[in-house]
């Protein structure tokens, strides 16, 4: 059908390209930018090109400054001004008659000066600041046609700062009768909310009435800021799915107006559009995704024609239904869909369903199962793209069991490919593999060189570090690890035998440190080898003075007297005298420590293994000295980014270079020290976006602990694996019985197998075998963990979303209402507000009096019954004796409210006192709250009226269920108001400013502060170790240290994270070997996830966050925690 | 997200732009003689959708005339592909009555149809609203 259309178009090219075509011809002739493009056409060098065009802006110049060009004639020249830059030609001197013609022309005239301004400018430049009045202007327009294109200007581009000023105007357009202006105005507002989102932020619920407009054109607007929106912050839109979902059913049932349609097929990108709200908002959330299933299904059901805009809304479709909380009849649907797609002979279907299968495989793999033999024929597909995307379904279905047959083709892309992007892309993919199922050393050493010599300068620089680290590092088993470096070496040594300088210089480098460090395993070599293989790497041309200083240094780590002493000798006098300083300083080195035998042992001692280096990197220790210096007047510390926003804003000098320059740096050092990996693992610690770089690399995410993970990309994998084989005994399906043979006979020969798995009942031919062959070796292990993680993923996702609905519930009921007894955290300021035993402000006005008087009652007898109870023993100690705090408040901690009565508290703190009042404040750790009790005491002899304590805080989100208005305070009683805190911003340590200011006798006000620890705020968080391995590979801040184990022996991992579950409240998730890891998170329910491991007496501490800086506080905890202990 | 339009012939020259991210002028010329490149050297039977760096290229080509869409990884391209025919489409509509070349309406037509990256607009009757009440008013 589109073909149809396709050839009548096929007239249409002569009209745009001017291509001999008699009708144009004779019009066009007349229009200089005709005669233009035509000239240009015609042309065969680019230097001809540049005459030409220079020629044009020069007659441009000339004209457009003239007083006698006419509007109409410049607009014909602003056209042309367009036609030139879009060559690549600057014509900057014509921006400001753009301007000029938006202000000054008259319809098309104007429109064609918008149009070159949007083309022109970029939103930073600084003419744009003259094309505010001009749509002002405009928009006050009583002309139609003029308020519509300011308003399409303004939705294209417009200075951020200038905003404001048409705002208002943007605003009321919102309410015009004409569809068309409703509709930009929407479009403009979008763009601000893009821009600047906070200028919009006001006027959410006028976007609510876009979304309800009576015509589908302004609701298809508004759908833009709601995609946007929702991305942001699903929870918030929840009770918009209902909207869109009936939208979507009036759109999939016909509806609207027919010239919406496309082809017979009802507005198909608004389809697209709502499809793609849809799954945001069903994602994890099974009673959004109840209300969409029956519209999904509909959807499926009409994009039955046959056109490529039916298949574009059922990929839109299927990945929804993946997305959403599955529902099974709808997932087998979907799958059959995506059947359709991969087995369509067109062939950009055939793509758009590998996309779609390798999105659902990750849901579940058992769809792979279902095609695997297209998937075989895509593989070897001639058009490289089908091949690229095959690539990535299978590294999705990766699983130790068909790791080789995997990898193998994705080095044979890699050896065919020549896209820079592609072959970074894959290498680090194909690492990461490599990494995380590795059957042997011999695979995974060979794996790596080919990647090294495939992969080359192209590689993630990070990539060549973590291999040296995981080398030198090792696993639990010594010998395993000496076998793995022996045959490293090995393989080495003949590499550089055969061809060196075909090598990569990152290869080379690898290479010289592994032999460096390792080559003395293999006893049998000859002393003078390997130094003359070095020497031999030395020589090359095109070996870079980087390469050069990796081989110095491991020369000098093997000139072991002897033969291989005379050839360092003879290197070392040929770099002694070298004007690069680097090699220089190396070639000094390698000849005093070549001389002296026992310097060198002590520099450089072997097989000493990484050395654990204990970096404090919270600082904690000059903690003192900060004070100090604050204290006199200095100023705060602000974090480079601030300080750099702050720069920009001032606009100084960027100092961006010089903030970059730190890991680079400490890397470079590296190279020539022996422990390079634990120093880099530093540095990149250091450089706080570690956990970016890899994840853009796709490589490096958890690639650190070596090729035996007990953490994988799919969780923990041990009992994955253990879960697997147990299904597959019950579960002997054709295919996995292919695969286990297969697994038991390596190079097994196809008849016995491909008898047992043939999926068709047909005789198969030799090629189809070997087919099946591949097939049975590419999805081997696949069947059996699909139901895993589909189980796996439901519960994680229902998990997550009920812990986040639970804290975001409890946090807006705390602020809008405080009577709803389901929330506990407000109920329990309800209940404080009734029957507090001490003086609350907000209670009703009669009973004030009455209120206190019960206190004093309360106060004597609660303090003296439950003193003991109330305090957990040994926690706190009450420092009446040194605090200012006056002798009535000693107990002021026993008076706690009933509901927090035997939950954790810390000592009442006296905060100051100004004669009159005094104000101290403890707080009280709830399960899921922090509340902050903060005690005023009158110590004056009489009564002050009008008390008003207000609670500020820069890190903590402070929420009161009462005005925080004392109104009265009686001599010699206490007041006590109680706020809960939550973390706004994760710093160490938090602090609340409290003022009060009474106005009697003489107005007065007392500000002071409260400062708590982070760790106040942190609880346990339970979930399984699965869930836990998704949420680590999704945060993206982390931080890493060594830390000093507690006690010795096999106890000191399980003791060491006893104090930290003891004294952080951080929940042991599970410990394993030498490794453990732990949870908790951040009030109300922000995660925070620890992974701990012992290496060589210290532990390994790794922390990961979705929120900046939570890892680093929660470190100098962990710190402090140790210290105390 | 749509990051840019070309409209380039057979020889490979350009005979629209549109960016929706800020490409420098220097750049542009390098970055649309490498894409052209890319989609030109591919034949009929292969996919109407090529890698190009770190995001995909869709390309439809009307006899002499090669249309290319670059758009990120997350956007569905056979909804491009169909969106580049809806453009043709179009401007088949409007240019049959009036034959003539015009960079100008070409880009008012197209700017109705994408903003800032996204669809804003394939209604075709609507999409030439506007370019028809300027014609109207230019005429009369």
């Amino acid at each position: 059908m589109s073909d149809v259309v396709e050839k009548t178009l096929t007239a249409l090219p002569s009209l745009l390209s001017l291509d001999s075509q008699p009708g144009s011809a004779k019009l066009s002739s007349a229009s200089k930018l005709g005669h233009l493009i035509r000239g240009i056409t015609d042309l065969s060098s680019k230097h001809e090109e540049e005459k030409l065009i220079q020629g044009e802006l020069a007659s441009i110049k000339d004209q457009i400054s003239s007083p006698s060009t006419s509007m109409r004639q410049m607009k014909e020249l602003m056209v042309r001004a367009i036609y030139c830059e879009m060559l690549g030609y600057e014509a900057s001197f014509t921006y400001i008659h753009a301007i000029k013609l938006a202000q000054q022309g008259g319809a098309l005239e104007k429109r064609v000066g918008y149009l070159a301004v949007s083309l022109f400018l970029n939103e930073s430049h600084e003419l744009l600041l003259l094309l505010v009045n001009t749509v002002l202007k405009d928009l006050q327009s009583t002309n139609l046609i003029e308020v519509c294109m300011a308003l399409t200007v303004v939705g294209q581009i417009f200075p951020k700062d200038m905003i404001p000023a048409i705002l208002p105007l943007v605003e009321e357009k919102l309410n015009h009768p004409k569809e068309i202006i409703r509709r930009k105005a929407v479009l403009a507002l979008y763009k601000f909310y893009l821009i600047a989102p906070n200028q919009v932020q006001h006027i959410h619920n006028k976007f609510r009435k876009a979304l309800c407009d009576k015509d589908p054109g302004v609701m298809t607007a508004s759908l833009h800021i709601y995609l946007n929106m929702i991305q942001e912050n699903p929870e918030g839109y929840k009770d918009l799915t209902v909207s869109f979902v009936t939208i979507l059913k009036q759109v999939v049932g016909g509806k609207l107006p027919m010239d919406f349609n496309y082809h017979n097929v009802p507005a198909p990108w608004l389809q697209i559009q709502l499809l793609r709200i849809l799954s945001l908002l069903g994602k994890n959330d099974s009673s959004s995704s109840e209300i969409m299933y029956e519209v999904l299904d509909e959807s499926l059901r009409r994009a039955e024609m046959n056109h490529n805009i039916t298949y574009a809304i059922l990929f839109e479709c299927v990945k929804c239904i993946y997305t959403v909380h599955p529902k099974s009849d709808l997932l087998e649907k979907a799958a059959k869909c995506i059947g359709n797609f991969v087995l369509s002979p067109k062939i950009n279907l055939k793509y758009l369903g590998l996309k779609a299968l390798t999105y659902v495989v990750q849901q579940d793999p058992k769809l792979a199962l279902q095609h695997q033999m297209t998937i075989i024929e895509c593989l070897d597909h001639p058009d490289l793209i089908i091949k690229r995307e095959t690539l990535e379904l299978l590294f999705r279905i990766t699983n130790s069991q068909n790791v080789t047959v995997i990898v193998e083709k994705m080095l044979e892309f890699l050896r065919a490919s020549k896209d820079d992007h592609t072959t970074t892309d894959l290498v680090g993919k194909v690492t990461e593999l490599a990494e995380k199922y590795a059957p042997d050393n011999e695979w995974f050493i060979e794996t790596m060189n080919t990647v090294f010599s495939l992969g080359g300068d192209m590689m993630q620089p990070d990539l060549p570090n973590s291999f040296l680290k995981l080398l030198s590092e090792g696993f639990d088993s010594a010998e395993e690890d000496r076998k793995l470096r022996l045959f490293a070496v090995d393989s080495y040594v003949s590499l550089l035998q055969q061809e060196p300088d075909k090598l990569p210089q990152r290869f080379l480098q690898v290479i010289s440190w592994v032999l460096g460090e390792y080559s003395h395993l293999k006893e049998e070599l000859e002393p003078t080898t390997v130094p003359m293989l070095l020497a031999k790497v030395l020589a090359m041309k095109n070996a870079t003075s980087e390469t050069k200083t990796w081989a110095l240094t491991a020369m000098t780590k093997l000139c072991d007297g002897g033969a291989g002493a005379a050839v360092a000798q003879q290197v070392s006098e040929a770099y002694s005298s070298c004007l690069d300083t680097v090699l220089r300083q190396r070639g000094h080195e390698l000849q005093l420590l070549s001389q002296d035998p026992e310097l060198r042992a002590r520099v450089l001692p072997r097989g000493a293994g990484p050395e654990a280096l204990e970096v404090d990197s919270s600082l904690s220790f000059l903690d003192e000295y900060v004070s100090e210096a604050l204290a006199a007047g200095a100023a705060p510390y602000k974090p480079p980014h601030q300080r750099q926003e702050e720069l920009a804003r001032t606009k100084a000098l960027s100092l961006e270079p010089y903030g970059l320059s730190l890991p680079i740096s400490m890397s470079s050092c590296s190279i020539a020290d022996r422990h390079s990996p634990t120093l880099l693992s530093i540095s990149s610690g250091l450089s706080g976006n570690s956990a970016d770089l890899s994840n853009k690399g796709g490589s490096t995410t958890l690639k650190l602990d070596g090729v035996k993970r007990v953490w994988g990309k799919e969780g923990y994998l041990v009992q994955r694996e253990a879960v697997e084989e147990g299904a597959q005994v019950e579960v002997p399906s054709p295919l996995l019985s292919l695969g286990q043979q297969e697994e038991e006979d390596q190079d097994g020969s196809g008849p016995s197998a491909s008898q047992t798995a043939t999926p068709t009942p047909t005789a198969t031919p030799e090629p189809e075998q070997e087919k099946q062959q591949l097939a049975s070796s590419l999805f081997v292990g696949l069947s059996s963990h699909s139901d895993v993680s589909l189980m796996g993923k439901s519960e994680q996702n229902l998990h997550r979303f009920r812990r986040k609905a639970k804290g975001s519930a409890s946090l807006s009921a705390g602020r809008e209402t405080t009577s709803d007894p389901a929330v506990s955290a407000p109920s329990a300021v309800d209940d404080l507000l009734c029957d507090s035993p001490v003086e609350t402000p907000s209670c009703t006005q009669g009973g004030l009096a009455v209120a206190n008087g019960r206190c004093s009652d309360s106060e004597l007898t609660n303090g003296d019954a439950a003193g003991g109870e109330l305090r957990p023993p040994g926690e706190d100690g009450l420092d009446g004796e040194d605090g200012p705090a006056p002798a009535g408040d000693l107990d002021l901690a026993s008076r706690l409210p009933d509901d927090l009565a035997g939950l954790p508290h810390s000592d009442v703190t006296p905060l100051g006192s100004d004669g009159s009042l005094d104000l101290s404040a403890c707080h009280v750790q709830g399960e899921d709250s922090l509340s902050l009790l903060v005690f005023v005491h009158n110590s004056s002899s009489s009564d002050l009226q009008q008390v008003l304590l207000e609670l500020h805080s820069d890190e903590l989100e402070v929420l009161c269920a009462c005005e925080n208005t004392l109104t009265e305070v009686q001599s010699g009683r206490t007041a006590m108001c109680r706020y809960l805190l939550s973390v706004k911003k994760p710093a160490a340590h938090v602090e609340v400013v409290a003022v009060v200011s009474y106005p009697t006798p003489d107005p007065r006000s007392l500000r002071l502060s409260y400062r708590l620890p982070l760790s106040s705020f942190i609880r346990p968080l339970s979930v399984s170790t699965e869930d836990y391995g998704k949420m680590w590979l999704s945060f993206s801040h982390d931080t890493k240290q060594n830390l000093r184990l507690v006690g010795g022996g096999r106890e000191a991992l399980s003791a060491t994270l006893s104090v930290l579950e003891r004294k952080l409240r951080l929940r042991v998730v599970e410990i394993i070997g030498t490794e453990g890891v732990l949870a908790c998170r951040l009030l109300p329910d922000l995660p925070c996830l620890m992974h701990c491991r012992v290496h060589a007496g210290t532990l390994a501490v790794w922390l990961r966050s979705p929120v900046p800086d939570l890892p680093d506080c929660l470190l100098y905890h962990c710190q402090r925690a140790f210290t105390e202990d | 997200m749509i990051k840019f339009v070309l409209m380039v012939n057979r020889q490979g020259q350009t005979r629209l732009s549109r960016y929706y991210q800020p490409v420098e002028l220097s750049r542009r010329a390098q970055l649309e003689a490498d894409v052209v490149r890319c989609c030109l050297s591919r034949r009929r039977e292969q996919c109407s959708f090529v890698e190009y760096k770190d995001f995909k290229l869709i390309y439809r080509q009307y006899a002499a005339l090669f249309i290319v869409v670059a758009v990120t990884e997350n956007e569905n391209e056979l909804s491009v592909y169909e969106l580049v025919h809806n453009f043709v489409e179009v401007l088949d509509k409007y240019f049959s009555r009036v034959i003539m070349f015009n960079l100008d309406r070409v880009h008012i037509i197209l700017d109705e149809m994408i903003q800032n990256g996204h669809v804003v607009e394939t209604n075709r009757n609507r999409v030439l609203a506007p370019l028809s009440a300027l014609d109207k008013l230019a005429d009369g």
